[in-house]
């Protein structure tokens, strides 16, 4: 296995992280699920920076976003496969 | 080599208590923020010996009164620390902090300011400090098991590769010391919002999760409540966890969490620079957040060495306990690693297991017990932060 672009906690988790610097566009990003080491192929849809998130479906408002199989918050805005998930779209259901 | 804890050990002092320092400062320790000046001509004076400014000790009172005892009595009687001049503006709080310093048997003496002003003070506690600094250069380190060490735990400018890699490290590390005899303790109240249901889980009897639940809760009505103007979006996560990735505080709680690893549980939750009170293994303190802030208080319950993932690069340090820092982020190695003793960035590209982070996070926790000295250590990093429960009289 090559150098992964995205690692994702958990199998149930519908986000993952960008773990390279400069990730562009249309790359095409070897996805390493940690949990139990099995991986994917998926197309970033941004310019994302490391360490930021990376929607593994096509996520509306109002859905739930999982990480580290649990509940890490709410979606305020849509996010497609592929695309970048943060503060503009996805909030705490906390406040 | 995979470590193995019934074999490992580390040279360090055994204190008059039995406890085990792997740092060995004189300090001189001010009561209060206006015996600082002194404290810092003391230090000035006789080389060696290490003055610990703060900015409180005046009017406080009730609870907030005891923390400042606790920590400033803790700070002294940490086995990192071999003797202790005391200086105050008066006598009476600094023979109770001299005296609670006492009760551990190492060499305290107290000088207090009124009636002799600032140059007599000086003069008789410099004569002090000299002959402490010859006595404890001279003590003897002995082979201890590394398993004798108390080892705390706080991340800082967390991002979201602390939560893939270097908290779980520490996590790593604590699942194979801990079952040893280690001490460990995590904290940080107001990061555990949002995984609290987890933490309160990870608790080792009935007691202990009813007393986390309890200074959750209490945090969450005292602090939170009363204080807040909006929400805590603007200071929870930080701006630097946002850059970083971090987007929710339920993301960051749960990162934060991995630090206590896969099977470790908490046998007690007790308060602000509280010494464990229940033997060996792992406790959760309540905290607040703030880097200095934490590791002073984990430093006043007696933990010798700090364990500080990061992730955008934090750059803590305290004055008596080497914090040792983990980072698995490749921008900051690649931008600051001055900072950074423990280097976990293959867990991101898959060429490092967690379980090859925690050897290398135990292999430097011996090392630094042995007298290397960290980053922050080396940089001159020796943030000493008072935790304030409310305003003075």
């Amino acid at each position: 296995m090559g150098v992964p672009q995205l690692l994702v906690h958990d199998a149930k988790d519908n986000v993952g992280v960008v773990v390279v610097e400069g990730l562009t566009a249309g790359t095409d990003m070897l996805c390493v699920v940690t949990h139990d080491n099995t991986d994917f192929q998926l197309t970033a849809g941004d310019d994302i920076p490391i360490g930021h998130k990376v929607a593994l479906t096509d996520l509306k408002a109002g859905d739930t976003i999982i990480k580290y199989g649990e509940d890490i918050g709410k979606m305020v805005g849509d996010a497609p496969k592929g695309g970048h998930v943060h503060t503009q779209n996805l909030k705490t259901k906390r406040w | 080599m995979a470590f193995d804890a019934s074999t490992s050990t580390i040279q360090a002092w055994r204190r008059e208590n039995g406890r085990v320092g792997v740092r060995n400062h004189v300090v001189i320790l001010p009561v209060d923020d206006i015996s600082n000046a002194a404290c810092e001509a003391v230090a000035n004076n006789v080389k060696g010996t290490l003055a610990i400014p703060h900015a409180y000790g005046r009017l406080q009172f009730g609870e907030d009164l005891d923390l400042h005892f606790r920590t400033m009595i803790g700070t002294g009687a940490n086995p990192n620390v071999a003797a202790v001049v005391v200086i105050g503006i008066e006598p009476g709080w600094t023979k109770i902090i001299a005296d609670g310093i006492r009760k551990t048997g190492k060499p305290v003496a107290e000088f207090s300011i009124e009636q002799k002003g600032d140059f007599e003070t000086i003069r008789a506690a410099s004569w002090q400090a000299k002959e402490y600094i010859h006595w404890a250069t001279e003590l003897q380190k002995e082979d201890c098991p590394l398993t004798d060490l108390w080892v705390s735990t706080k991340c800082g400018e967390s991002d979201t590769t602390t939560g893939l890699s270097s908290c779980p490290t520490v996590g790593n590390m604590y699942d194979k010391l801990l079952p040893h005899g280690l001490y460990g303790c995590f904290g940080e109240t107001s990061e555990i919002t949002g995984a609290e249901h987890i933490c309160e889980k990870r608790a080792a009897n009935p007691e202990a999760a009813s007393k986390f639940m309890e200074i959750f809760k209490a945090y969450q009505e005292d602090v939170i409540f009363a204080h807040q103007t909006d929400d805590l979006s603007d200071s929870q996560p930080t701006k630097g966890n946002i850059l970083g990735g971090l987007t929710t505080i339920e993301e960051k709680a749960l990162g934060n969490l991995e630090k206590i690893g896969r099977t470790s549980t908490y046998i007690d939750a007790m308060g602000p620079a509280v010494s464990p009170e229940k033997g060996p293994g792992l406790y959760f303190m309540d905290t607040s957040s703030a880097a200095a802030e934490c590791v002073t208080l984990m430093a006043a319950a007696g933990y010798v060495i700090h364990t500080f993932p990061t992730g955008q690069g934090n750059v803590v340090g305290n004055p008596i306990v080497p914090v040792i820092k983990i980072s698995g982020n490749p921008r900051t190695l690649r931008t600051m690693s001055e900072h950074i003793d423990v280097d976990v960035t293959g867990v991101l590209t898959r060429e490092m297991t967690i379980d090859q982070a925690g050897d290398a996070l135990i292999e430097m926790i011996r090392r630094t017990a042995n007298g290397r000295v960290t980053a922050a250590e080396a940089l001159g990093h020796r943030e000493f932060s008072m935790t304030k429960l409310y305003r003075s009289a």
